[in-house]
């Protein structure tokens, strides 16, 4: 590999992917506005892994020490073959989570996932009213959801329910976590949409206010205390209102492993929009190799690729350096500290940022949602508003 | 301790969670929705011990004879037992 002379390589590439994501399709019956998938999915909707090719994946990495396994998508369960994914990552070992909109999950499909060994599944929640679980995911389906909240525990699952926030739900977080308690929760993730893909577009339409984000925090704060252990909340803080950056993955190449539904291989979700990388493929490459030794899992693997401030920073080893697609999404350098991170001299594009998202005539241009349609316009570079839905419901 | 562990309790894995060896790493895990503990030796030795049917008094004894030499095992196990029932990692069966 590129940096055998350097003590910190050899140490590096003793790391496992401990958790790989599948992601299996792009294909969604949902077209949520805070979607993180790439803008330009559409052209990647086409040429889909086969079965054979997913098992054949699926046996490498646990080899390599993979064990939790997320199947998410856009929607998993429009492939008629996770049953046969399930069972073999089952025979494997893995603890598999079908990460899910809930859409196509019928008791047929359920009990056979049950019968195959799936250990849980996640589905998303968006709101307690009908009308803006609606409108943010463009669809019908808040009824369609509460049913399968209920199959869910019905057939003995936990109960892992995944509520993304932002400005349209945020103040009634309080009411989702009643909502949550209602189903029969186990564990219920509090998502404050971080800025990629689709919510990047939307960004102004969905970033709250820090007194909004203060009030949810808190009305989380005394769910918990009433509740205590029976329900797990994780409130995942929005990084523009930090200071300091997120270890962004657990570190690049560390943990995480992400294999794409036409077999990209990627360090984290969005890593796609960084210039100039090459991704390798499992139809072309073996997992081993390219979590070992690919350049675009050792590019940022570590500290070595780090410029000023993050080279000389005492905090370094906390966060890494945050986000490197984020830097470079908001500053076009992806090798510069995030632009979260105080210290960095692109601190300023968040602070515009969330200024701007208070600005009444820029928060209420019309919000982008995750369509094939608009997918293909940004696919042939049309970076245009393209879609005339006002962002009030 | 904060759990009052009793010698003739029985614990299991928690429910929604598992408990297996894993090569890769060589050590046990438990393993449960969004997370994993890795286990340090001694750790595993005790929760591979859950049955169903030992207690926690049976453990302590198992434990003394295969690790004669392992001094003050007794108050690692209990602490160990405490702080697995704090992370919700055990139920008590009876």
């Amino acid at each position: 590999m590129a940096q055998l002379n350097n003590g910190v390589a050899a140490n590096v590439t003793q790391k496992q992917p401990l958790w790989l994501l599948a992601e299996v399709t792009y294909r969604c019956p949902l077209h949520c506005a805070f979607c993180y998938n790439p803008t330009d999915y559409d052209k990647h909707t086409k040429n889909e892994l086969s079965t054979e090719q997913w098992i054949n994946a699926l046996r490498d990495a646990r080899k390599m020490g993979a064990i939790q396994l997320g199947i998410s998508g856009g929607e998993p369960l429009l492939r008629d073959d996770i049953e046969e994914i399930v069972a073999e990552a089952h025979k494997l070992g893995y603890y598999s989570n079908l990460i899910t909109s809930g859409v196509g999950l019928t008791e047929k499909r359920i009990q056979a996932f049950k019968e195959c060994g799936l250990d849980h599944i996640q589905l998303s929640m968006h709101d307690v009213t009908e009308d803006i679980s609606n409108f943010i995911t463009n669809t019908r389906t808040f009824e369609l959801k509460k049913k399968v909240a209920a199959m869910i525990k019905a057939h003995g699952y936990p109960m892992v329910l995944n509520v993304v926030i932002h400005r349209f739900n945020i103040d009634q977080v309080g009411k989702i976590l009643e909502m949550a308690e209602a189903l029969g929760a186990d564990y219920v993730e509090l998502a404050n949409t971080q800025y990629y893909g689709w919510s990047l577009v939307n960004r102004d339409q969905l970033m709250p206010t820090r007194e909004q984000l203060n009030r949810a925090e808190a009305a989380t704060n005394a769910f918990r205390e009433r509740v205590g252990n029976k329900m797990k909340v994780f409130f995942v803080v929005p990084d523009y209102f930090s200071d300091r950056p997120k270890k962004c993955m657990n570190g690049w190449g560390e943990v995480f492993m992400i294999v794409t539904a036409n077999g990209d291989v990627l360090p984290c979700h969005s890593a796609r929009v960084l210039p100039g990388m090459e991704f390798p493929n499992v139809r072309e490459n073996g997992l081993e190799w390219a979590w070992k030794e690919s350049p675009a899992f050792t590019k940022y693997r570590g500290k070595d690729w780090m410029k000023e401030p993050c080279r000389s920073c005492d905090e370094q080893d906390n966060d890494l350096g945050g986000c490197r697609c984020q830097s470079y999404i908001l500053s076009g350098d992806a090798e510069m500290a995030d632009p979260v991170c105080t210290k960095s001299p692109n601190r300023h594009l968040i602070d515009e940022a969330l200024l701007s998202s208070q600005n009444p005539l820029v928060r209420e241009q019309p919000i982008i949602f995750r369509t094939d349609k608009n997918s293909k316009k940004y696919v042939e570079g049309d970076k245009e508003r393209v879609e005339q839905f006002h962002a009030l419901p | 301790m904060e759990n009052n562990i009793q010698y003739s309790n029985i614990y299991a894995i928690a429910l929604h969670h598992r408990f297996q060896w894993e090569e890769a790493q060589q050590s046990y895990v438990i393993l449960f929705p969004e997370g994993m503990v890795k286990l340090h030796g001694g750790a595993g030795e005790i929760l591979k011990r859950l049955d169903g049917k030992a207690s926690v008094g049976d453990i302590v004894v198992e434990l003394k004879a295969a690790f004669p030499d392992a001094e003050g095992i007794e108050a690692d196990i209990l602490g160990m037992f405490d702080l697995a029932v704090s992370k919700a990692w055990l139920r008590k069966v009876n």
